[in-house]
């Protein structure tokens, strides 16, 4: 599945000029929404913006390539799976939590607040969120899109 | 003052939407036109005039932020307004298609077999 | 847990079911241990309110908790079997979990917008649930409901916008003791009255009930027993009383408007059902007559009705779900509801049959059953409170319940058995047997417990829940602005 080999078809998806300009942004698309994710505790953004920006990159592939490439990259239930792991990733940070006394206590060290690596949990629970919503999001759009139309091409 | 009452207009043009319309995609149209609008009210609460954005940097002080920063909680709760609102429209965009697969139609005073 | 269920249904199917029914069990039994500790909170993430949220476990929420999980174990325990026709069976039971998981929440809360955000978890999964076999009318009665819904959802944001506006907190303790000590404003009236539309509508109050005669038939029928059982008191009723009674300190004009509405519920909904030849049908609009019942009782303000309306709301619980799990388990083995194409099953179907007479007996207010008992209190909560009129709507209200439910047993489960389905008749599975005959013995025990030791068992479950709600209308939630502010978590 080499996405260079597959912008040159020209019977798949949108026109080679959109699906070559796709395939070079989408790593920059990726790349953006890391940076918002990790530096959610000190900039504006955090797990659901950066999670939603990551999904774009993948609903952009589906959009020029076509559905059945954007299956075979990430399916139905590999998303979903993400989308489980992220949620059980949060929900085991609520609960270490508990060794501190509290549910949900922020436990590691604090560090200095302004830098990288500070704020405790918050940058993980931003990190186990961002992949809960992507998947989520990619996995609705799959349903809308790539099943729903499914059903109505077998009436035709 | 005139903000608030511009807002609770989009709130009334949304309420419109959803009770004069017929066509279901205009309906959820005006459902989540309501639901912004009332994020747009929450999140003016919140606005000083002419405030800073609450972030801290190292250029300002705690103190100084505290007197001169927007209110950053009811931006916290608009977040997690908009992810309810981003799921409750996923659920509606799916009832749609899938009722348009059963009733062949998208008019909602043709979709009424249960009465009475 | 929802999320363990998803993983591991990946496995096998069996493995949902007894994940959904470990998890529930756990929780019913946690709540049956709780009942009767003292008023506890608990910081999450070790932040003091008013800066984060916390969870409160005073009288009332410990009777919702109980009552919650109780109704959600046995449907469980009904569904294992029930379930089996439909295709996607662990995806109802992380539907269903998360219903459990936001009703609890809002059962625990001590906090407006947590309040809200699971108000909103529970009625996004019950809308998933209501359309669960995806037929024409499911799916049209799940669009209705979710319209509906999120109209109310978005008029409580609303409200909890004002009261921010107001107060500058989002802690109940601390708007409560915030509001006490300011005079009374317009907003915050405004505010109270958006409030009420938006957990009138989530309870099904005349003239907000139109999603519940829709929605309830068409769920399958554990989902109907816990929407009408749970899910309209836990969203609707319980909410409306925290907010309006402990949080805005309730004035007069909101006990006014709530008798209103309870009564034009009470009488109407009685009405319309008496027409219905759908089975599931009328026992929603029935649903909507009794939600009346609750909240005439709670809007009396006296300490009498406010026992009434509790005991009634945890009557209502039992007996409605039951007749609602009798009513699949009727349309399981004759595959209608329609009450003229049924007939006789008190040969072919003894059990069904008889947790069906006993859950219309308690509803209809027939002693000894437990309907008579919370009834007989309402009316005379109403004759003390000297409303006569309400007195006699709400004896009018009980006769009207119990001629549909005459009309409902006359044809079904007494009578010629009809042709068509004469063959096709036998008794349920287990699991679903098990359910109706616990909550049957349950509605039978609760009335003679109450007439055998009625003082006990009402300082045990009924009083303490009575206090808080009592706590808010006297003395302006000291009690409960102490508790959350005072003591550490």
């Amino acid at each position: 599945m080499n996405l260079k080999e597959l912008s040159q078809d020209e019977s798949l998806g949108m026109t080679i000029i959109v699906k070559t300009i796709a395939r070079l942004v989408m790593s920059f698309i990726i790349l953006f929404g890391c940076y918002i994710i990790l530096y959610g505790h000190i900039t504006p953004g955090g797990g659901f913006a950066g999670g939603v920006i990551i999904a774009i990159a993948y609903v952009l592939m589906m959009l020029t390539f076509g559905g059945k490439v954007a299956m075979a990259k990430l399916d139905n239930f590999w998303a979903s799976m993400w989308d489980n792991i992220g949620a059980l990733a949060f929900v085991v940070l609520g609960f270490l939590g508990l060794t501190g006394g509290h549910f949900f206590l922020n436990f590691i060290n604090h560090g200095t607040p302004g830098t990288l690596i500070s704020a405790g949990i918050i940058p993980l629970a931003n990190i186990s969120i961002a992949i809960k919503v992507g998947a989520a999001l990619y996995a609705i759009f799959i349903g809308l899109s790539v099943y729903g139309r499914l059903v109505t091409e077998e009436e035709k | 003052m005139s903000l608030y009452v511009l807002t609770m207009a989009l709130m009334g043009m949304g309420i419109y939407a959803l009770i004069a319309k017929r066509h279901i995609i205009k309906k959820i149209i005006g459902i989540v036109t309501m639901e912004y609008a009332i994020n747009l009210f929450l999140i003016l609460i919140g606005y000083r005039t002419d405030g800073i954005a609450p972030i801290q940097d190292s250029q300002i002080s705690a103190v100084e932020l505290a007197a001169r920063a927007v209110d950053p909680l009811p931006q916290a709760l608009v977040l997690t307004s908009i992810v309810i609102g981003l799921g409750t429209l996923a659920l509606m965009a799916s009832l749609a298609i899938k009722l348009y697969e059963k009733y062949k139609t998208f008019d909602m005073s043709e979709i009424n077999r249960l009465r009475g | 847990m929802t999320v363990v269920t998803l993983l591991l249904s990946k496995a096998s199917a069996r493995i949902a079911d007894i994940t959904a029914f470990l998890t529930a069990a756990v929780t019913t039994v946690i709540a049956f241990m709780l009942i009767g500790s003292p008023v506890n909170t608990y910081w999450m993430g070790n932040w003091f309110p008013p800066f984060g949220i916390t969870l409160v476990y005073d009288g009332l929420s410990g009777l919702m908790l109980l009552i919650i999980n109780l109704i959600a174990l046995l449907s469980i325990i009904y569904s294992f079997s029930y379930m089996e026709k439909y295709t996607a069976k662990p995806k109802f039971y992380a539907l269903f979990l998360l219903m459990l998981a936001g009703m609890n929440g809002v059962a625990l809360t001590g906090d407006l917008f947590n309040l809200f955000v699971f108000l909103e978890i529970a009625s996004i999964a019950s809308y998933a649930l209501v359309g669960f076999g995806v037929e024409h009318q499911e799916l049209e009665a799940s669009f209705k409901y979710l319209i509906l819904g999120s109209v109310a959802s978005t008029m409580v944001l609303l409200g909890i916008a004002l009261v921010y506006a107001m107060t500058g907190s989002v802690n109940m303790a601390d708007v409560a003791s915030t509001l006490a000590a300011m005079p009374a404003k317009t907003t915050i009236a405004f505010a109270a009255g958006v409030f009420l539309m938006g957990f009138a509508l989530k309870s099904g109050l005349v003239p907000f009930h139109a999603w519940l005669p829709d929605a309830h038939p068409s769920a399958p029928a554990p989902i109907s027993a816990m929407l009408s059982g749970v899910l309209i008191k836990a969203l609707g009723v319980y909410a409306m009383v925290r907010v309006m009674f402990n949080v805005l300190g309730a004035a007069p004009i909101y006990l006014d408007i709530m008798l209103v509405l309870g009564a034009i519920s009470m009488v109407i909904g009685g009405f319309l059902a008496v027409g219905q030849f759908d089975l599931k049908r009328q026992f929603a609009y029935h649903s909507v007559s009794q939600m009346g019942y609750i909240v005439l009782a709670l809007g009396l303000g006296t300490p009498l009705g406010l026992i009434g309306g509790i005991f009634h709301l945890i009557n209502h619980a039992t007996f409605k779900s039951l007749l609602f799990l009798a009513s699949g388990a009727i349309e399981h083995a004759t595959g209608t509801k329609h009450m003229k194409k049924l007939g006789g099953l008190k040969e072919s179907m003894p059990v069904t049959s008889t947790t069906f007479v006993i859950g219309s007996l308690s509803i209809s207010g027939v002693p000894p059953f437990n309907g008579f008992f919370s009834k007989l209190i309402i009316i005379l909560a109403c004759v003390q409170a000297q409303q006569w009129l309400l007195a006699v709507l709400a004896s009018i209200a009980s006769v009207i319940t119990l001629l549909s439910f005459l009309k409902a047993m006359k044809f079904s489960v007494f009578g010629q058995v009809p042709q068509a389905i004469a063959e096709r008749i036998k008794e349920v599975p287990f699991s679903m047997a098990f359910s109706m005959i616990f909550l049957a013995v349950m509605c039978l025990g609760i009335g003679i417990a109450y007439l055998v030791a009625g003082p006990t068992f009402t300082d045990i479950f009924l009083q303490p829940a009575a206090d808080v709600l009592m706590d808010g209308l006297e003395n302006g939630s000291a009690n409960y602005i102490a508790t959350v502010l005072g003591i550490g978590g």
